[in-house]
């Protein structure tokens, strides 16, 4: 578990500067966590970067920012700790690459699972099922996708645990916890610390835009994952079976989700193509739209689906679909859907050392 | 530049944009000539982190109360007297109001920084420091049809009887000249104009370093003094202090100051003491130590700690150097080892009983038969490893400036020039004669540039 020297050491250097200044205090949860410290080991450097969420409040706010000599760039070289981060955490450690080539591995992942998808469609074709149960029986999807769901959370579990002992966190409290989740579930740190929101997409103008379009994309996520929750539960403990009505648990939950994550990720992938690449890793630009565009095609493919209902474009559909959520599922302890895990991660840990304030 | 301007703004710093922002927001048509670049504009104000404000109960981040009467008294105490007392008292009054227009016009206030508890009761500080500050201003002037010319430093202003008639400014490597209505200098001090210092205060100068902008070199005050724009204050008299003498030359800022003085010994080139290092708390002291270093051989000093005064102090920007010994840390900063071991020995020495050391007190640990002696928290340095910083003075601004009255304008003989206002570092000295109270600076600029503003604009609006 080796992260590279040079991007901490340039890290702790801009730490350095900032504990010398302070002005960014009020900014985020970094500044205090910063300032906490008087000297900076590794870990306490991955654990800022974990916590940083790249609102670029303190690089426009910065009189020490290029051409001045202090070439301060805080959001850069936090981001570049926090991708390296990942790459170190990842298990098994063979994959960790594939967090540099997010978008061949997405393309290629996604071919793979379509193909393989629409094989299983045609060559195991139910004799009888209603909707797509038609194309592919439930006893089959789930043969493919709580494996495919579990053991990559699996690995990543192994992962958090080797990024807990790098950060030096201790027992997890329950509190910590309903601490981060609390400042998650608000995009808190995406606020400013004068709630007028972030700098992103135009330069030092705060705005709300990103962390809007967040919220939509993460609570349209976790819509979309209670639907499919609550399908099962109604498949196995009620023996109810798809296809659902509209006034259904898994219709209500999953298509104000899916519309979510679609709104959602539309607008950070376009507030992306607007934002400066060098106030993040510039390395894992691609791989971050990617990501977006994936969870957009989902979300996309998702409802075009449901509006497709017993035609006969859902012989292609669907495996469209399922394809991309394989992709999605598989990718998330090498992609940056793990920045969810990490991030709450970081900010667990960082409740635990403020108990009175929020993270 | 063929359009016209009511209003032309000399400067992009705090003073220049609350006069921009102000006369924009009564209708006039107004220019910025900002001399540095986009990535530099701001000035010193880009530096800054907090203006002193009064207030009567809490006001934004500012708790309790802050009344005129006090925050004058704090004010001639630091000056020794030698304050405008009307000028200061429409400085210290309007301050109140300014804080809402601050926040209305953009700017955000954050609780008094850690390591600073001190001021949360004087000074409202700024989120993100100056920059955010003139960032805000920069958009909200946009918003109101400002037109903000970077690189366009201005080099003469040419008056004729009670009126300036023109003025000229570079942009773009061209020459241009512009009739304005008005004119608001908002240009700063001269400090960045190191032979102007050398002039004032000898070759010493040229050793000095500049805290803030380079872009301050008086151009626009030496053109006003030569054609007899009434003058206040002698270029003598800067705000400097001890900072580290590995800073940059120019826009090191605030992150270069050190505040271990109070637990070290200092010494010069030679290894000789030279004052008390304990004299009195650091943010009371720190503005002596710009002049006591100026007055060394070379314009240099050194501070010497030991491990256990490490952690005492705010971190800076440079770490320190460091060795196992004394004659060893001399050697690394190019000290003679024996004449450091001696000095110190003699130190060390001095010191009595250390049991009642307070570190954020004058705890009155104090050397016994040394001169200079140490009068407070003088702990013998005994500890390895030991801790070097060097140290030179860095100077915040100039006094030199422009004589204005209650309503910012500035003067020829006793008459008013009809279409000149001035704001800022550069009239500072018509309340400031001398010293310095932390948050006042930007007090001044913010008052004075939203008078100027609207006295710009109402000249403007009437001619
Ligand atoms: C490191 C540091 C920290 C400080 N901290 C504080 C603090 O916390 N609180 C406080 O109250 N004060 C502080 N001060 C003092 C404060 O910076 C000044 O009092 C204040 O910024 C002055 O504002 P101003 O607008 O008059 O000048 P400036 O902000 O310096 O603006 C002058 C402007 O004029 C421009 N200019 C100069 N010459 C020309 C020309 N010929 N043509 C066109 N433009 C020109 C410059 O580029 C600049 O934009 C600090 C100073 C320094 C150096
Ligand atoms: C659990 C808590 C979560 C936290 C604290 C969190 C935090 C963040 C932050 C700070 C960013 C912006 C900085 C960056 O790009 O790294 C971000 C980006 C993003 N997040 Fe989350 N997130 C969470 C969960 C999720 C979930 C569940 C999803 C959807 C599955 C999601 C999707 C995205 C997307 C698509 C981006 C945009 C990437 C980009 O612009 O490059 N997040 N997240
Ligand atoms: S980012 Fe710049 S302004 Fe902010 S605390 Fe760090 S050094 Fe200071
Ligand atoms: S980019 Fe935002 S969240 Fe990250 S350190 Fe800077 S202010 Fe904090």
């Amino acid at each position: 578990m080796q992260m590279l020297a040079d991007l901490i050491a340039e890290a702790r250097r801009q730490a350095e500067i900032c504990n010398a200044c302070r002005y960014c205090e009020g900014y985020c949860s970094v500044f205090p966590a910063l300032h906490r410290e008087r000297a900076f080991s590794d870990g306490d450097i991955t654990h800022l970067a974990n916590l940083c969420h790249n609102c670029r409040g303190c690089y426009y706010a910065c009189q020490y920012t290029a051409p001045h000599e202090f070439d301060l760039n805080l959001p850069r070289a936090l981001a570049e700790v926090r991708q390296d981060s990942w790459k170190a955490h990842a298990w098994p450690a063979g994959f960790a690459n594939l967090f540099d080539r997010s978008g061949v591995a997405m393309a290629a992942l996604l071919s793979l699972g379509f193909a393989l998808m629409f094989a299983l469609s045609q060559g195991m074709r139910p004799e009888n099922g209603a909707g797509f149960y038609a194309y592919m029986s439930h006893g089959l999807m789930a043969a493919i996708f709580a494996p495919a769901f579990l053991l990559p959370l699996a690995a990543l579990a192994v992962s958090l645990r080797g990024y807990w002992r790098t950060v030096g966190g201790g027992a997890v409290r329950w509190a910590d916890l309903r601490g981060a989740l609390a400042s998650a579930g608000r995009m808190r740190n995406l606020k400013g610390g004068h709630g007028d929101g972030c700098n992103f997409e135009d330069e030092d103008r705060f705005s709300h835009a990103r962390r809007h379009f967040h919220q939509a994309t993460l609570y349209g996520f976790l819509l979309c994952f209670a639907s499919t929750s609550s399908g099962t539960v109604l498949h196995y403990v009620f023996g109810v079976e798809a296809p659902y009505g509209l006034f259904s648990l898994p219709k209500l939950l999953g298509l104000p989700g899916g519309f979510l994550l679609c709104v959602g990720t539309a607008g950070l992938a376009w507030l992306k193509t607007k934002a400066d690449p060098g106030l993040g890793a510039p390395s894992a630009w691609g791989g971050e739209m990617a990501f977006v565009l994936l969870l957009f095609v989902v979300s996309a493919t998702g409802l075009i689906l449901y509006a497709a209902t017993g035609t006969a474009a859902v012989a292609w559909l669907l495996p469209l679909h399922l394809g991309t959520v394989l992709t999605l599922f598989l990718l998330t302890p090498y992609s940056k859907m793990a920045h969810g895990f990490y991030r709450l991660a970081a900010l667990t840990r960082e409740a635990s050392r403020r108990p009175a304030e929020p993270v | 530049m063929s359009e016209t301007w009511d209003i032309a703004v000399i400067g992009g710093g705090n003073a220049a944009l609350c006069a921009a922002i102000t006369a924009a927001e009564a209708g006039a048509r107004v220019v910025i000539l900002e001399a540095a670049p986009k990535p530099y504009r701001g000035g010193n104000s880009r530096h800054t982190r907090n203006f002193r404000c009064m207030h009567d109960g809490p006001l934004g981040p500012l708790v309790e109360s802050y009344t005129e009467d006090e925050y004058l008294a704090d004010l001639l105490k630091v000056t020794g007297g030698k304050t405008h007392e009307g000028l200061a008292r429409v400085a210290i009054r309007s301050s109140e109001e300014c804080l809402p227009w601050m926040q209305d016009h953009g700017v955000r206030f954050q609780p008094s920084l850690s390591g600073t508890l001190s001021l949360a009761r004087t000074n409202a500080f700024f989120l993100g420091g100056g920059k955010g500050l003139v960032n805000a201003y920069y958009r909200t002037a946009r918003k109101l049809g400002v037109t903000v010319l970077y690189e366009a430093a201005v080099a003469h202003l040419e008056r004729a009887e009670d009126r300036i008639v023109w003025l000229d400014y570079t942009h773009e490597g061209k020459n241009h000249r512009i009739h304005p209505k008005a004119v608001v200098v908002a240009s700063g001090g001269f400090q960045a104009d190191t032979d102007w210092l050398a002039r004032a205060w000898g070759p010493a100068a040229k050793n000095f370093l500049i805290r803030g902008t380079p872009y301050n070199r008086g151009v626009v005050l030496a053109d006003l003094l030569d054609q007899g724009v009434e003058q206040v204050g002698d270029p003598t008299q800067c705000h400097a202090v001890a900072i580290d003498g590995r800073a940059p030359k120019f826009d090191g800022g605030i992150v270069t100051r050190l505040d271990c003085v109070p637990f070290s010994i200092v010494v010069n080139k030679e290894a000789e003491r030279f004052y008390d290092e304990g004299e009195d708390v650091w943010p009371k002291r720190y503005a002596i130590w710009g002049r006591l270093v100026a007055a060394q051989p070379d314009q240099v000093g050194f501070v010497i700690i030991d491990a256990k005064s490490l952690s005492l102090f705010m971190p800076s920007v440079f770490p320190p150097i460091e060795a196992e010994s004394i004659e060893a840390l001399a050697d690394k900063m190019g000290l003679p080892p024996d004449r450091l071991r001696a000095t110190v020995d003699a130190f060390n020495a001095a010191c009595g009983d250390t049991s009642k050391f307070h570190p954020t007190e004058l705890d009155g640990v104090t050397t016994t038969g040394i001169d200079p002696p140490k009068t407070n928290w003088a702990r013998p340095i005994t500890e390895p490893p030991f801790y070097g910083y060097s140290l030179r003075t860095g100077v915040t601004f100039t006094y030199l400036g422009l004589k204005v009255d209650e309503r910012a304008q500035c003067s020829v003989g006793n008459r008013p020039v009809a279409n000149l206002w001035a704001a800022g570092e550069t009239m500072a000295g018509s309340i400031l004669g001398q010293g310095y109270l932390a948050g006042f600076g930007m007090t001044i600029g913010t008052v004075f540039g939203r008078i100027a503003g609207k006295e710009a604009a109402a000249h403007a609006n009437a001619s």
